[in-house]
């Protein structure tokens, strides 16, 4: 019976108007959330010791690490989205995967902003090919490669299913570039790289990762959903000026 | 089948020299090479592979967004769609034809350009090898971006956008098997197994992504 | 250069970044309200069977 339920709430969910209300309601409370542990975050991440090793700039680390950990996880959800257009027909799943892809590429762009500032007072160098950074890198390509699709197609529901394909199929391929990107590197990294992963880390640095974690994915999901309600109204505000423009049509 | 596989070929020999140009395509970004790197033969010999493999890699995707284009603007795409073998099939069949027309004369040329690379013997033939090898994967991949793109008015340039990211495993494994064929201490053969298991599964996921995007492309 | 060049640089980057997306959803979503409330008042009203084809139009 539960599982009946789940599924006519989640149908349900299929309408957009529901979907609005719905919105609406939690958006605020999620905003508020999200700034409240955006606040304890930082507070915590700039009060706590440097490493020994590290310094200071172990600090980097609380905003590095969640835009990495979310740029993956929003690819994620695209996918989910995907296989949800593909298979179910679910309207909203169409929604959900073209407003993700803009937000995807600003958290990657952040990982790989702050990577670079990471690098250059730890490496000495701004950029190294090393095999996370890269595969990194390859994600933002893909992200602004399905943006420019979605720029490209017109027609919002056919071309939906088309980057869902597309989505679909670099999300079957991420595994396979990483692996590649992995022997690539050993193959050519000098090995005197110093490995950013050494010792496992500190309750003291670990409480402010989860929380600025936490901050960063609710930020995420926060603004999702306010995407994917201004990608609803964007359609409508289209369907309605075609019927105006089709009413307007038959008055002459 | 072989009908299509022997339609799809006299047309892409008959419509204008295709494989002609991408050929012409590959000689010409590869003889650019050395006006940005300079003459230095040793250097030149040293990334030789490299240079080969990535002009081959643009040469194939250069043809790609043809692949399902003129069928769309003769509509025998939506007799395609709508006869009774299994479309994967179909599919598979025409990036096949497309391989045989385009990429297989960069196979063919790869070796000339080689010598103008001052590569060596075994270099030359490790880089054709893996060529033969990994250029099918490239079709298939890029099957999956020229049936996205074939709604699109100009898709030429995103179909390149959209596949070169996951042309990367190709483009790695190519390259490292060929120079572990020249360079003693790596190993030729891990590589390069690899690079065919890579080929094979692309030969899977190319031809289904491409059908379900044309299938959502029709309608 | 000392470190905390480099750590407010890495925070004031991602700061503009996240300002900048947040600036982006909220303007477009104003944008888009006005547009409705613009057709509205133009007398255009979704049909109540739109509710469906908002989503799948």
């Amino acid at each position: 019976m539960s599982e009946s339920l789940a599924i006519t709430k989640f149908s349900d969910l299929a309408n957009p108007t529901r979907f609005l209300g719905l919105a609406a309601r939690i958006i605020p409370w999620l905003g508020c959330l999200t700034a409240v542990l955006f606040g304890v975050g930082l507070y915590l991440s700039f009060t706590t010791q440097g490493d020994y090793q590290q310094g200071s700039t172990v600090r980097i680390m609380y905003v590095h690490v969640p835009a990495a950990w979310l740029s993956m996880m929003c690819y994620s959800v695209m996918a989910l989205s995907a296989i949800g257009t593909l298979v179910w027909r679910h309207p909203l799943a169409d929604v959900s995967h073209k407003a993700a892809a803009p937000l995807g590429a600003a958290f990657t762009l952040i990982a790989l902003a702050t990577g670079a500032l990471w690098g250059k007072p730890m490496w000495g160098t701004w950029w190294v090919w090393d095999a996370r950074l890269t595969s990194v890198f390859i994600l933002f390509l893909m992200y602004l490669g399905l943006i420019a699709l979605n720029r490209a197609l017109d027609d919002p529901s056919r071309g939906a299913r088309l980057s869902a394909v597309l989505i679909l199929v670099g999300f079957v391929n991420i595994p396979i570039i990483k692996f590649s990107v992995e022997w690539w590197n050993t193959l050519h990294q000098p090995a005197s790289v110093m490995r950013l992963d050494g010792p496992t880390i500190d309750n003291e640095f670990l409480i402010p990762l989860l929380v600025m974690a936490f901050a960063f994915t609710f930020l995420f999901f926060t603004l999702h959903l306010m995407a994917m309600r201004n990608e609803i109204w964007r359609r409508r505000v289209t369907a309605q000026r075609r019927m105006a423009a089709r009413m307007a049509g038959r008055e002459l | 089948m072989t009908a299509l596989l022997l339609r799809d070929l006299k047309l892409s020999v008959r419509a204008g020299g295709g494989a002609l140009i991408g050929v012409l395509f590959f000689m010409t970004v590869v003889a650019v090479i050395p006006f940005g790197v300079g003459p230095d033969l040793n250097l030149l010999s040293r990334i030789g592979p490299a240079i080969v493999w990535i002009g081959a890699l643009l040469s194939a995707l250069l043809g790609l967004d043809r692949l399902f284009q003129t069928e769309r603007e003769d509509g025998s795409l939506d007799l395609i769609l709508m006869q009774e073998h299994p479309l994967v099939l179909t599919v598979l069949v025409k990036c096949l034809a497309h391989w045989v027309a385009n990429c297989l004369p960069l196979v063919i040329a790869a070796p000339l350009l080689g010598l103008f690379m001052n590569m060596s013997e075994v270099a030359i033939g490790a880089v054709t090898l893996t060529l033969l090898v990994g250029t099918p994967a490239l079709t298939f991949i890029g099957a999956v971006g020229a049936a996205v793109a074939v709604a699109l008015p100009r898709g030429g340039l995103l179909v390149s956008i959209l596949v070169l990211p996951l042309a990367i495993p190709v483009l790695i494994f190519g390259v490292s098997a060929s120079y572990a064929a020249v360079q003693d201490p790596a190993p030729f053969m891990p590589p390069f197994l690899i690079l065919i298991a890579i080929t094979m599964f692309f030969a899977v996921l190319g031809p289904l992504g491409a059908a379900l995007a044309l299938r959502n492309a029709g309608d | 250069m000392s470190h905390g060049f480099y750590i407010a640089l890495s925070y004031g980057s991602a700061a503009v970044i996240v300002a900048l997306l947040i600036g982006w959803v909220w303007l477009d979503g104003r944008a888009r309200r006005r547009e409705l409330a613009e057709l509205e008042a133009a007398g255009i009203h979704r049909r109540s069977a739109d509710a469906r084809k908002g989503g799948s139009a």
